[in-house]
């Protein structure tokens, strides 16, 4: 039942954006998400809607994956999008009863959709392009040169890696209980809705116990293959940037230019609002 | 030959390192804590074992004989009431050896699922290099090397989850394989496994010793696994029984059967027969043997 599980939402193309370096990828979405906040007039925008569309293309990942992806967002995007244009004071555009349009409201509901709108896309493209394991180590990667994190890098990224490893391993165990509860006469699926997390209890608590027996078995495996920590460890694949890394952030360092440059020019053409 | 030295590094002044047993364990004693209880269990009282470079020794016991926790003293996992094991010379009890001692013995475990670490076969297979520091290259043509070995070269990129027991189980010893040990411990590594399973890693382990040389000490409940064995331990209660070659130990179906242990069906063929007035050899193991010895019959 599990057995083909996709782990993350990885969408395998093979395109140059998945074969860019995990750490390319993840500074290029921080980089991305910030300069989102900076910007604010529709050339900005523009530039940040026409990047993304760039990148999805690149990327050969269908659009529908990516739509897919700010689904369970449309809520708070649409919510926001009212607040915004309701409650910002400023020159009323239109009126009725209490409720009423600003200029100012509406630039800034337009502005928060969209900003809302790329950052979930742009990070959705990220986890779609990259493995889970190559982001675990770009992390591990990212994390190790912040002063801080330096010393629990590996260890979070060790974390990260073995959860991946046993999602798949512990969900077939889950189908499993389940079955084996069910010959017993346990029922998941009548009830309301206290029932059924009731229910669940007999499922939870065996697949606890397995939990715990597995990570001290696999704690055991793991020191006696000689495993102490970060220190000292070399890796099969090095992480290394190529000539394609070199270019996305020639791309990334023009994006930035012209996005944070569309703040301080005076444009000669009147906006529609602004 | 070429392809034993590839595997078997030898100490710094080989001839002692030859001559040298690989594993040594003299009146070794362990005893768990009981819940509930001021009287510990007695896991192993006075073992004393050599295993010699190249030899394939099999330990055998019916559950709660001691032999997992032999296994397990043995890799440094857990530390001896009394007595001293040694790898190549090191004793198990000295916190500084001890990752020489897991990289010199490495440790193959029962459960298949519960010692792969990576998502990927190839990651996996190089965890231990990556441990002991291996640069890049250098584990990328041994992790190629060792899934040939094992006869898992095809599924170099696939992931634990959607491979067999059996498979899984050649991976883990692939990814011992790869830290170059001088001897592999195998704890009950076929006890989960369904029969194709387990002919699979049995074939694979028997590879190991006859064609590469690799000492191996082959922890079980399963006799017919140790037919092809150099010499066999019977351990009951935390002691060894018996000691011998596969023939000595299972002619002898009245003490096996006796602390609970299965023989190879062809040697209780015999042993029947022979009660029955049958004039038939008693340490018959293969079916070849048994026709043979049933022709000869007048």
């Amino acid at each position: 039942m599990f057995k083909d599980i996709t782990l993350g939402q990885y969408y395998p193309t093979g395109s140059v954006i998945h074969q860019l370096d995990p750490r390319t990828k993840i500074n290029f979405t921080l980089a991305y998400i910030i300069l989102l906040f900076v910007v604010n007039n529709p050339v900005g925008y523009l530039i940040a809607i026409g990047m993304l569309a760039l990148v999805i293309v690149l990327s050969k990942i269908p659009f529908v994956y990516i739509a897919r992806g700010l689904k369970p967002l449309i809520f708070i995007i649409v919510l926001t999008f009212i607040l915004n244009m309701f409650m910002t004071p400023g020159q009323v555009l239109w009126h009725w009863k209490v409720l009423h349009i600003t200029r100012e409201g509406l630039k800034l509901s337009i502005f928060m959709a969209l900003r809302l709108t790329l950052l979930v896309a742009g990070t959705s493209i990220m986890t779609l392009a990259t493995s889970p394991m190559d982001l675990t180590d770009g992390m591990e990667a990212g994390m190790s040169v912040i002063p801080g994190l330096k010393r629990v890098a590996h260890d979070l990224a060790m974390m990260m890696s073995i959860a991946l490893r046993f999602i798949p391993t512990l969900m077939e165990e889950t189908d499993k209980i389940m079955k084996a509860q069910k010959a017993r006469g346990a029922d998941f699926e009548t009830g309301n809705l206290i029932d059924r997390a009731k229910a669940l209890i007999p499922i939870l608590v065996p697949l606890f116990v397995s939990a715990f027996r597995r990570a001290d078995e696999l704690a055991t495996a793991m020191e006696a293959r000689c495993y102490r920590g970060g220190n000292g460890r070399t890796r099969m694949y090095v992480l290394t940037y190529t000539k394609r890394d070199a270019v996305a952030y020639l791309v990334l360092a023009a994006m930035a230019a012209a996005m944070i440059g569309s703040r301080f020019i005076q444009y000669p053409w009147p906006f529609p609002f602004g | 030959m070429n392809e034993q030295t590839a595997f078997v590094t030898h100490g710094q002044n080989g001839q002692d390192a030859e001559r040298q047993p690989i594993i040594r364990v003299e009146n070794l004693s362990y005893a768990y804590p009981v819940e509930d209880s001021d009287q510990p269990k007695q896991a192993l009282s006075d073992v004393n074992l050599t295993v010699a470079r190249g030899e394939f020794v099999g330990i055998i016991g019916h559950n709660g004989s001691g032999k997992s926790t032999l296994s397990k003293i043995l890799n440094g996992i857990l530390s001896p009431d009394s007595g001293d094991a040694w790898i190549e010379g090191m004793n198990t009890k000295d916190p500084e050896k001890i990752w020489k001692i897991r990289k010199t013995a490495g440790m193959v475990f029962q459960n298949p699922d519960n010692q792969l670490v990576s998502s990927v076969v190839e990651t996996d297979v190089a965890f231990g290099m990556e441990n002991l520091g291996v640069p890049s290259e250098q584990i990328k043509e041994k992790v190629t090397e060792v899934l040939d070995l094992v006869g898992m070269s095809d599924y170099r990129k696939a992931r634990p989850h959607q491979l067999s027991g059996g498979q899984k189980q050649r991976i883990a010893i692939a990814g011992i394989l790869a830290m170059q040990p001088d001897c592999i411990i195998f704890d009950e590594p076929t006890a989960m496994l369904d029969p194709n399973g387990r002919a699979e890693v049995m074939k694979t382990i028997t590879n190991l010793n006859r064609k590469h040389g690799m000492t191996v000490l082959h922890i079980t409940h399963y006799m017919t696994e140790l037919v092809g064995a150099d010499r066999i331990i019977v351990m009951d209660g935390g002691r060894i029984v018996a000691t011998g070659t596969p023939r000595e130990i299972f002619s002898q179906v009245a003490m096996l059967k006796d602390i609970g242990l299965d023989v190879p069906q062809m040697t209780e063929l015999a042993y029947l027969l022979n009660q029955d007035g049958y004039d038939i050899p008693r340490d018959v193991l293969k079916i070849t043997e048994m026709v043979e010895a049933l022709c000869h019959l007048k």
